[in-house]
């Protein structure tokens, strides 16, 4: 049977060229063929973890936490200090100023992102917003979210930060942005699922030496990232009893 | 816990001894001024099963006032307001110890003796069945919110 490696959908396109390298030098590293899959939406890809179709991923933590906890999957390695956060835009002509200058009927802007739509809505909770008094636009991709926002479709828009400053200068300049979370406690993790578990040492091991060849540093760096560290079983379980304190 | 000394407060103060759940005492000085919650911030800790707090992220220890080093370690009522009745930390208690999530409107004192307002969730660490400690996360209430807990909390407090 050859495994199946994905990527959370949150990752911009420019880098879907990377992950297939990344693929490739993963399938030699471990003498292993493996099938890249990169799905479209959160959605797409949640579907495939049901029907198990699904033995590596780079997952956000929201679904780090649900496949460690309902699917046995092992978190292995997390990209070194790189914690996710998201921020909330606004035109930067338009009338909303600051969180709390919002009001109900605002309309917002988001992709099916549920790690960044959750941190937004909790971002709104000082201004007593919630799902039963905001507009909600979900669209399929980020820059979608950005172009409404400017377009005076929606009056905010959720972002994760690596997406925003993936947009053009010249779309950053009418963009301004409300507020930015600092969570600095949940990011992205690279998991195992059950039928890898024999080899979830290996691949550890493989991850964080990654770094120090010039080609696998090349990878890395292509991917936004400097090095992979390990994760202790604690580390993630710590994670998601965050999340769990954030989706309530 | 130690008492705090009046030279740690400067301004207007007002003295309180609180007694925690376990008996023990502290006195504390308290001043009117409050420190906004910084937008966009979770303030996150981590304490054993007796509630001492084992650890913090830079958030915590920015709005308490305390460094890394003086509140790790130390029992998490160290930041017990005394406008907090006993009553919601009994609910609080009752409630993690019991394995379930509780929620709700808190305001700490920080060690100069201001204060700061979260919205608090606790939930407990279960691993392997057993609660090996408990991890409170906290976020930025609304004004509206705040104020209808002052209020709620004044009568609970018979004043």
């Amino acid at each position: 049977m050859t495994p199946n490696l994905t990527v959370s959908p949150s990752f911009p396109t420019e880098r879907i060229s990377d992950w297939y390298i990344f693929n490739t030098w993963l399938q030699r590293a471990l003498g292993l063929p493996i099938h890249l899959e990169l799905y479209d939406s959160f959605g797409a890809q949640r579907a495939a973890i049901a029907e198990g179709k699904v033995d590596m991923i780079y997952a956000n933590p929201f679904d780090a936490s649900l496949l460690v906890r309902e699917k046995g999957f092992r978190a292995v390695v997390q990209p070194e200090g790189q914690p996710d956060e998201m921020l909330i835009i606004a035109a930067a002509e338009g009338p909303a100023s600051a969180i709390t200058a919002l009001r109900p009927g605002t309309r917002l802007a988001c992709s099916d992102d549920p790690c960044v739509n959750t941190v937004g809505r909790i971002l709104l909770e000082p201004a007593n917003l919630d799902p039963s008094n905001t507009i909600e636009h979900r669209r399929e991709t980020y820059i979608q979210v950005a172009r409404e926002v400017l377009r005076g479709e929606a009056d905010i828009g959720f972002l994760p930060v690596d997406a925003f400053n993936a947009l053009s200068s010249l779309v950053r300049r009418d963009l301004q942005v409300l507020v930015t979370s600092q969570l600095h406690v949940i990011h992205h993790v690279f998991l195992v699922g059950p039928a890898l578990h024999e080899r979830a040492d290996e691949i550890t091991t493989l991850l964080a030496s990654m770094h120090e060849s010039e080609k696998g540093r090349r990878i890395l760096e292509a991917l936004g990232a400097r090095h992979w560290e390990p994760v202790q079983r604690e580390d993630v379980e710590f994670m998601i009893d965050i999340i769990s304190t954030l989706t309530q | 816990m130690k008492d705090m000394e009046p030279a740690q407060v400067s301004g207007k103060t007002s003295e309180h001894v609180l007694t925690y759940a376990d008996g023990s005492r502290r006195r504390v000085f308290v001043t009117l001024v409050e420190t906004p919650y910084p937008h966009g911030k979770l303030i996150v800790s981590r304490t054993d099963p007796l509630g001492i707090i084992t650890q913090c992220n830079p958030s915590f220890v920015d709005m308490s006032g305390y460094t890394e080093a003086e509140i790790i370690g130390q029992p998490h009522c160290i930041l017990r307001h005394p406008d907090m009745p006993a009553a919601a930390f009994r609910d609080l208690w009752d409630t993690v110890k019991a394995g379930r999530q509780w929620n709700g409107y808190v305001k700490n004192l920080r060690k100069d003796g201001g204060y700061y307002w979260v919205y608090a969730t606790v939930v407990p660490n279960i691993r392997d069945g057993q609660i090996v400690g408990f991890t409170s996360v906290r976020r930025e209430p609304s004004r509206e919110k705040v104020i209808a807990a002052e209020a709620h909390y004044r009568s609970l407090n018979g004043s």
